[in-house]
């Protein structure tokens, strides 16, 4: 896979090198042998050193890396079984919602996702990944339906927003969105979702009000995608950049925050360079919290689920002048 | 329906004690209808409960103008003053070329001074033609009703109030949406409040929402969305997305006032489209019904 972001062009270079040399084969000469070697560790160390310190709008391009693996790559090396569920029974499917039941390890759970599409035409398809309010009210009946049956919900949301436009407007996107948003703090299973690229606005918010929230490492949760803030703020969405890097919006700048609970690695130079492994990392943390969560009482559950999203925020006394909240 | 006496807008403002917050466009003595560009005496105006008399235009009312037109006189007490907005992500760098490069304290200290207002919302207990109700009432005049810790902390310490004192609870939207400035942590207060909302409906207390002009964004997308009974003023902007937005990310020009509250009823969002004259009266009645 090639590095074709524009901070790792100093990687793109030295990997020019290395292919240069490994076409050689059997050809190659001794001392060519060991600059091989040598190129290779230093790509290893580069690229450990660019990503450890991306700045939060390089980090935006990782987020929305075209290679990314979406929610699709890794129900397929997650699940044993997904049976997808369509439609929300009043007007349509949502085709950047994709939903319905999966073994992960011997545990049926109910999956939500959002789902981005890879090529042109899928990407058309799939509106971008920005769902239509039949996207949410088709969650909003599996939400249900895994209550019924007591199943877990698990959530991976990866969507830059709600979709923006009049049909929305038409089919009540604001009213799809709060009813999600009012449905989720009271359901009576566990639910965990993990933003796994992009968690942008109520339309991530949507399917994410869940008793653990997860980011993988390169991964962004925001507002407002940065372009839309920066034309909410200054009237220009080239002015984007500011925008993401004045929000916070990474998952190491969240975290601290108190606004997310875990941070999941992803592999070296991306989760887009290695899906298995990235893959194993998300189940073992989407099955270790599922088991913490599961362990509670259900009423135990409802009211950290309602703390936990209480004590968000940050705002001052007049009088006092003292913080309150949660830093 | 009988057309009660119009309520001087100024009995109650005088009565806090602080001066009457600027409103744009509005000059000593006439202003410019932005609807239908009549010029229209600011007397007049007042009088006619700041409707424009020619085309029905609604213009927009501070907090304290929507508590003294729908509460019961002297009904009001306000609860939740001292709390205000902090930056919490030191939100500072801004595009060089743009013109306003004020930090978000000083945006905040700024608004504070321009609206007499402490946050973008006042809250409070007071009752409508006699009942008892819980009210927040969002005022656009401060940083465009945006939304961030200080006004969904205070709208959700309003809604866990009335399910304490088991009243109705009653929430006037007009907000450009969540705020820019406080991050993920404006995002949050969606979650937040809908949450307490949802406990609200649990305790089988009644939720009345009046959208006015504008209702967009999160502020949309979560409790302008989830009344028992949803009401709007006429010609009042409301949407998720804005129109603004919109046209950036969809490139198309939407036609004036294409998304309003007439838009809402049309397509199933409201319950209702009422008259700012009509509004006491008509909070009223409902307030008799789901007693």
């Amino acid at each position: 896979m090639a590095y074709d972001l524009e901070f790792e062009k100093p990687l793109a270079e030295l990997e020019k090198k290395i292919s240069a040399l490994q076409r050689k084969g059997d050809r190659l000469k001794p001392d060519e042998l060991v600059q091989l070697q040598e190129h290779e560790r230093e790509l290893r160390q580069k690229t450990e050193d660019i990503y450890k310190h991306l700045t939060t709008w390089q980090t935006v391009s990782v987020a929305r890396h075209k290679d990314r693996p979406y929610s699709a790559d890794y129900i397929r090396l997650m699940c044993d079984d997904f049976f997808e569920l369509r439609g929300d029974r009043s007007f349509g499917d949502d085709h950047a919602i994709m939903a319905g039941p999966a073994k992960i390890d011997q545990q049926t759970v109910m999956l939500v996702c959002h789902q981005k599409g890879r090529d042109m035409k899928e990407r058309q398809f799939r509106n971008l990944g920005m769902p239509h309010p039949e996207g949410y009210r088709k969650a909003q009946r599996l939400m249900k339906q895994a209550e019924k049956f007591k199943m877990p919900i698990v959530t991976l949301m990866d969507a830059s927003g709600a979709s923006p436009g009049l049909v929305d407007e038409e089919r009540g996107q604001a009213e799809a969105i709060a009813s999600s948003l009012y449905l989720m703090p009271r359901l009576r299973v566990p639910i965990i979702s993990t933003i796994i690229g992009e968690g942008g606005s109520g339309g991530a918010l949507a399917i994410g009000v869940a008793d653990r929230v997860l980011m993988l490492e390169n991964s962004i949760y925001m507002v407002a995608a940065p372009e839309a803030a920066a034309t909410i703020m200054w009237r220009d969405s080239a002015h984007a950049s500011y925008a993401a890097e004045n929000m916070r919006i990474s998952a190491r700048e969240l975290l601290p925050l108190g606004l997310i609970d875990e941070i999941l690695p992803e592999p070296l130079g991306g989760a887009h360079r290695n899906y298995k492994q990235m893959t194993a990392t998300l189940k073992e943390a989407i099955l270790r919290n599922l088991a913490e969560v599961s362990a509670l009482s259900t009423d135990e559950m409802l009211e950290r689920r309602y703390q936990k999203f209480r004590k968000m925020g940050a705002f001052g006394n007049l009088e006092a002048q003292t913080l309150a909240g949660s830093i | 329906m009988a057309k009660e006496a119009a309520v001087p807008l100024t009995r109650q403002v005088a009565s806090h004690g602080e001066e009457k917050p600027a409103r744009p466009s509005v000059g000593n003595i006439a202003v410019k209808c932005p609807k239908c560009k009549e010029i229209l005496y600011n007397r007049d105006v007042e009088k006619n409960l700041k409707v424009c008399s020619r085309c029905n235009y609604h213009f927009r009312l501070t907090a304290y103008e929507r508590i003294d037109l729908l509460a019961d006189p002297g009904s009001f007490t306000e609860m939740d003053t001292d709390i205000i907005s902090i930056d919490p992500l030191q939100f500072t760098a801004f595009p060089p070329s743009y013109s306003d490069q004020r930090t978000y304290t000083d945006k905040l200290t700024a608004e504070r001074e321009k609206t007499g207002l402490k946050e973008g919302v006042i809250t409070g207990h007071a009752t409508i033609e006699t009942k008892p109700l819980t009210l927040a009432i969002m005022d656009f005049h401060f940083m465009g009703g945006s939304m961030g810790s200080a006004v969904g902390e205070k709208i959700t310490r309003a809604i866990e109030s009335a399910i304490t004192h088991q009243t109705p609870m009653f929430i006037t939207t007009t907000s450009g949406g969540a705020r820019m400035q406080e991050g993920l942590f404006s995002l949050m207060q969606l979650a937040k409040i809908s949450a307490a909302l949802a406990k609200l409906g649990e305790a089988h207390l009644p939720y009345i929402v009046l959208l006015t002009d504008p209702t967009t964004g999160g502020v949309s997308a979560s409790f302008a969305m989830q009344g028992d009974i949803t009401i709007a003023e006429p010609g009042a902007l409301i949407c998720f997305t804005g129109p603004r937005v919109i046209e950036q990310f969809m490139h198309i020009k939407l036609p004036e006032g294409t998304v309003n509250s007439e838009f809402a009823l049309q397509h199933g969002m409201i319950d209702a489209i009422t008259h700012r004259r009509d509004l006491r009266q008509t909070l009223g009645r409902i307030l008799r019904l789901y007693a």
